[in-house]
Parts: C-alpha cells; structure tokens; sequence
C-alpha cells in the first residue's frame, strides 16, 4: 500500500509473482510499484505514460529500454521467455532502469499483476 | 520567438540505424536533468523528440535534431531528408501510420507518433515536402526552479 492508500506491488514481489529473472538490480526489491504499462508497441506507451510505473513487453531491442526511459519507468519486464541482448541490458543499468524476465505470457503476467492490486496505464 | 538561447546542440540522426535511434535524445534529457526544469516537463520534451527522432530513422534517409533551451522554453527542430508526408492531416490521426511490418515488429508504427509529439508540445508545426523532407518544431514551456 503506498502512502497515499492506492495499492502497490514491492519488485521483489514482482519477481516472485512472475518468476522472473533478475538481470539488472537498478532499485531495491523494496521499491514500490503502482501501475503496468503493458505493450509492445512503444508509441503506445509513450501515449499514456506516468512516472515510476512498469513496463511489461515481449519486444527485447534497444528502444523497448529508451522508450521506458522516456517514459520514466522503473522496471521492464520481457514476458514470453525472451531476453534481451547484454548490450540492451548494459544500457538499461546506465539509465537505472531495473529488468526482469518471465517466461509467463503477456495476459497471464498482467492478470497476475492485476490481481495482486496494480492498475493498468495503456 | 524572439527570446535568446540560453543553450543551443545539433544533432545527426540516420536513416534506418536502429542501433543508435533514441540516442540524441537520451542525450537532450541528459542535458534537460542538470537544468533543474521540472521533471513532468522533461518527460514531455523527451518523448516529443524520441518520437520525432524515430520517425527520421523509420522514414528518412538523414536528418538534424537541433535542441535550443531558453529561459521560457524548450525547443525541438527536425529537419529530415526523405519521402516526405503526402497528407499531412491524415499523418495527425491516431493510428495511421505508413511504417512497414518490420518497423512494428521493432515497436514502431502504431501510428501514434505524430499525435504523440502534438500531445505532448506546448506548440508544434508541421511541414513537408513529397520528395523532399519533412520540418518539424516543437515547443515546450517551462519554468526554472
């Protein structure tokens, strides 16, 4: 629960919840998240985005990691089981962005997101 | 606009290199976050310029971003070489889009980014060329802390 009442989701939960991988520790597990923007198109993100928020996503290339940048995400989570290159990963950790990985799909991560209390962004 | 550049960068940008598309402006936000401006404010210019810089990389063969700081505003030039926009109005709409399947399988092309830029500027023009190019200003207020 963050201080204003809404409902959060620690990162550690996070990688709990969906299994993930860690592959860039750019904030504590402490930190807390309060909302998901699933999407693998950038723009869209781009459209809705609000600070400090996820962005979960199967597309893995440099601009998946620039666009959460823009977008001043905390966290990217790659669903599908795919990952990204150490080059994508190297730059995620010079613009402190945290990274997971899940082999979960889209839907099933983001209803488990959902029901663990975050709210969607776009 | 008459007000003087407090600070004034150009930058290159290349047709199709995905590798480096986003760089400049990772590097215009660089520049914005030792300003002090607010940060709701850097998100706008930044997002503004990573779309208007993915369009010269998706569209274009080159172009020039210029970034210019004055004491009330940010300002975002693009000036690219390439096809151009037939229709204009058109181009504005969300989710029009003339970007090929490989760009969307890159995230791109959603049709978003033109309306994206306008969302997010304070003031932004639009002209172009068939054949020739396309010019681009956007325009953000600010205020210093």
């Amino acid at each position: 629960m963050s201080r204003w009442g809404k409902r959060t989701l620690k990162l550690s939960r996070i990688k709990e919840l969906l299994g993930c991988e860690e592959l860039s520790s750019s904030h504590s597990g402490d930190t807390e998240i309060e909302s998901v923007m699933p999407s693998d198109m950038m723009s869209d993100v781009l459209a809705f985005a609000q600070p400090e928020a996820l962005l979960i996503t199967g597309l893995v290339n440099s601009q998946s990691v620039r666009t959460a940048d823009f977008a001043d995400a905390i966290l990217i989570v790659y669903v599908r089981g795919k990952k990204p290159s150490e080059q994508t990963i190297e730059l995620a950790k010079e613009l402190n962005i945290s990274v997971m990985a899940t082999g979960m799909g889209m839907f099933e991560a983001c209803g488990i997101l959902y029901e663990g209390g975050l709210k969607g962004i776009c | 606009m008459n007000e003087e550049a407090l600070y004034k960068k150009k930058f290159p940008v290349t047709g199709g290199d995905f590798d480096k598309a986003g760089e400049v402006s990772t590097q215009i936000k660089a520049i914005l976050k030792t300003t002090g401006i607010d940060n709701d404010i850097i998100r706008k210019v930044a997002i503004a310029s990573f779309e208007a810089e993915m369009n010269v990389v998706i569209h274009a063969e080159e172009g020039k971003i210029e970034f210019i700081l004055t004491t009330s505003s940010v300002i975002i030039n693009v000036a690219d070489k390439g096809p151009g926009i037939k229709d204009i109005d058109l181009a504005m709409q969300e989710g029009y889009s003339t970007a090929s399947d490989d760009m969307r399988e890159m995230g791109f092309g959603a049709g978003m980014g033109l309306p994206n830029i306008k969302k997010s500027a304070d003031d932004f023009e639009i002209k172009s060329k068939v054949g020739k190019g396309t010019w681009v200003r956007i325009t953000i207020h600010h205020e210093q802390k």
